[in-house]
């Protein structure tokens, strides 16, 4: 199954996979080595610095006023939608929940549109309806960005049965975090899932909170890769993009000619569940910064970089505040866009043919559309 | 959401109800430590009650159960997993052994994955075990309504959905006096009781609560301010923006308006509303929800029954509008203060 990284590639690193758990599958047939070039590890670095200064931006922008609406950050968590993307393709469906910035820049919506989203700006990728916890890609099988805990995992179901039945050699990959573990309608799917063989690939983002409450509180299975039993499950960990990208790899191989498989990723977020919560008062200080200091995504492709002599520290640190330049700028154009026309408020509840009525305070300046 | 509006509202509505004690001991209380006080007393009294949803372990997203765990102990405030239809059917079955249950959904949006245990168990147990079981003690509390920034799934306000199901009771407070006492009630009342809690208060609306145990009937309608030219029907945080309207329209217009707090959706109180407009023969009814299938049609065709010959104008609705509940949009959508006073004017001057 190793066939695309077995090619050796030139100028290839090798790197071994940390340890990994299974539920279901031989470990054997899981991948436990990467090889990855100079190239790659930037443009994985790139992605992922990216990720981080629109998180780390949206942070100021909300508190700014800027961003209104629910707001939930990933920085932390960046490789899991970086790694991921590198084993798949666009033609793969892909569901989320609200943590979805990051998949949102992965799946190939510019900066611009998320900005412009945000800011619930006409030129947002959801013309500004959906604001942080809902974009969407269509040409690029992106499903959402949905508000529901556990909903767009019954709906990732019906993404994985339309690919098997339109016969296209893709998965569905159906995203949700620890806390989702806990709601009825994920095994309905995952039922659902098995008994059909789908190709899904159930990915469980845990990162050891649902809002306020530790995943021990929460789930009486706290090998959470084993929930979609008799589906087989592979716990890895989120913070090594390679590891990410290999498992990722193997897992869509395998889904499509097995049916559905889990992937529980461990991960850590840095910021609170979202902008209310402060992300402090039910976790330490110290774990956050343990967290960010042991198992950085971000800081481990740098040091695998400079390990390897790919890269020196003062080259990434260049690199980096070009990416928070760039961000910064898109940012600010962003804020300029236009807003929506007040009619938006009326269209898209609908299909085509349906006439609104939007009355005005001053009767004379009501429409008809 | 934690910073809730701080605007000012006046004391026509966080002022006292005549079923609430008077001359009393009380405690300046916003409405979020009002429902916790009252949760704190049921607690206190009632040795079988539970308190519980996600995130109650350490006081829910709002803080309402702030140190009630430490207080009664951990086996009767706690966390449940993330999980709706299971909180809905847990509640229900602790209920049906007559256990107090007070559970939590975080917001009213995600009341909907457990809609089914709801609608289907809680409302029809007494009824299909021909009144062997019931879920009396069973109280879900939720959260509703516009926020200022809570766009699709942070806002909504469900109680038509609710108010729809015989063997359910909606009631919705619009003060921290209110609050207390008709969640009292509510938690005590023999049937099943959905308490949906106006977010955008929690902070805002402050009033002296008294400290001891008291109920406002459910059921029961309150009138807010007498008046002889057009009755205002409201509950919750609607009653703000009608207020405003109101205090607007007398000034400008020269007339005087009747504002009614319903205070319970469902049973509703057929007589206070029948009365008021038999005397004004105008109505205005408001509602944050949209305006097809809302609840305000229902009062609109209790009124047409009821007042037929004594009305002067067509019954006004003043609602959401049809569509989801907006982003960007919010301050378009609600029925704010100029939508309502455009209301009643056109009313007025039918
Ligand atoms: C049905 C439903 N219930 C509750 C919520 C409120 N809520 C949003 S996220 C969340 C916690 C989810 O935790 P987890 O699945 O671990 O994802 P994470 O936020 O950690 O990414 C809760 C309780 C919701 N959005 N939908
Ligand atoms: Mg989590």
């Amino acid at each position: 199954m190793l066939t695309r990284f077995s090619r050796r590639l030139i100028g290839a690193h090798k790197f071994s996979l940390p340890d990994i758990k299974t539920h279901n599958i031989d470990p054997k047939l899981v991948p436990t080595e990467a090889e990855s070039t100079k190239d790659e590890l930037m443009k994985y670095l790139t992605d992922m610095m990216t990720i981080r200064r629109l998180e780390i931006l949206a942070d100021d922008l909300y508190k700014n006023e800027k961003i209104r609406g629910f707001c939930h950050l990933s920085d932390g968590q960046e490789a899991i939608a970086v790694g991921m993307e590198a084993a798949v393709t666009y033609e793969d469906s892909l569901i989320t929940a609200y943590r979805d910035h990051g998949n949102a820049y992965m799946r190939g919506i510019s900066l611009d549109h998320i900005f412009a989203e945000l800011f619930g700006k006409a030129s947002g990728s959801s013309k500004g309806k959906g604001g942080s916890m809902h974009f969407y890609h269509k040409e690029h099988s992106f499903y959402g960005g949905n508000g529901i805990v556990g909903a767009q995992c019954a709906i990732g179901a019906g993404l994985a049965f339309a690919l098997k039945y339109k016969k296209k050699p893709n998965v569905a990959l159906i995203l949700f975090g620890d806390g989702a573990s806990a709601q009825g309608q994920l095994y309905e799917a995952s039922n659902m899932a098995e008994l059909w063989k789908l190709p899904a690939i159930f990915v469980c983002e845990n990162n050891l909170y649902g809002m306020g409450t530790p995943i021990e509180k929460a789930s009486a299975n706290l090998e959470l890769y084993t929930k979609g039993h008799p589906s087989p499950g592979i716990k890895i960990d989120g913070q090594n993009i390679l590891a990410v990208r290999e498992t990722f790899h193997f897992a869509k191989d395998y889904a499509l000619k097995n049916g559905p498989i889990w992937i529980e990723c461990a991960t850590y977020r840095y910021h609170g569940h979202s902008m209310s919560d402060p992300g402090v008062s039910y976790r330490k200080r110290d774990e956050i910064t343990a967290a960010r200091a042991a198992k950085d995504p971000i800081q481990k492709v740098k040091d695998w970089l400079i390990e390897k002599n790919e890269a020196t520290e003062e080259e990434l640190d260049k690199m980096e505040k070009n990416i928070r330049k760039k961000v910064l700028e898109i940012a600010n154009k962003a804020k300029e866009e236009p807003w929506p026309d007040h009619k938006e408020l009326f269209t898209d509840v609908y299909g085509p043919g349906r006439k609104y009525f939007y009355r005005n305070i001053e009767f004379k300046n009501s429409t008809m559309f | 959401m934690q910073r809730a509006a701080t605007r000012k509202f006046s004391s026509l509505l966080f002022g006292t109800s005549p079923e609430a004690p008077s001359g009393v001991p009380a405690t300046r209380r916003t409405m979020l430590q009002s429902i916790s006080n009252a949760i704190d007393i049921t607690l206190t009294k009632d040795k079988t009650a539970c308190l519980f949803g996600e995130d109650i372990a350490f006081g829910g997203v709002f803080r309402v159960a702030e140190g009630l765990r430490q207080k009664h102990g951990e086996n009767r405030v706690f966390n449940t997993p993330l999980c709706e239809q299971g909180i809905a059917g847990f509640a229900i079955g602790l209920s049906a052994i007559g256990i107090t249950t007070i559970a939590e959904i975080q917001f009213a949006d995600y009341i909907f994955p457990a809609f089914d245990q709801i609608v289907n168990e809680a409302a029809k147990y007494r009824y299909r075990s021909g009144g062997q079981f019931n879920v009396g003690s069973l109280l879900i509390r939720a959260p509703y309504g516009a926020v200022d920034h809570g766009a699709l799934y942070h806002s909504q306000s469900p109680e038509a959905y609710f108010a729809h199901t015989p063997g359910l009771k909606v009631v919705i407070p619009r003060g921290p006096i209110q609050a207390k006492g008709l969640l009292l009630a509510s938690i005590r009342d023999q049937n099943p009781v959905l308490f949906f809690e106006p977010k955008m208060l929690y902070r805002s609306a402050v009033a002296d609560v008294p400290n001891e145990d008291y109920e406002i009937p459910l059921g029961k309608a309150e009138i807010l301010k007498e008046g002889k030219d057009i009755t205002l029907i409201g509950y919750g945080l609607q009653l703000v923006h009608m207020e405003k309207a109101m205090i607007r329209a007398e000034k400008e217009l020269k007339i005087s308006c009747e504002l009614i707090d319903l205070r319970t959706i469902s049973p509703l109180d057929r007589e206070t509303i029948i009365d008021s407009v038999k005397k004004t023969g105008r109505v205005l009814i408001a509602h944050e929800a949209p305006k097809f299938g809302g609840f305000a049609g229902e009062i609109a065709t209790i009124i047409n029954e009821n007042c037929f010959l004594h009305l002067e104008a067509p019954i006004h609705r003043v609602c959401g509008w049809d569509t989801p509940f907006p982003l960007v949009f919010e301050k378009m959508y609600y029925p704010d203060e100029h939508r309502i006073f455009e209301g009643i004017k056109s009313t007025i001057n039918f």
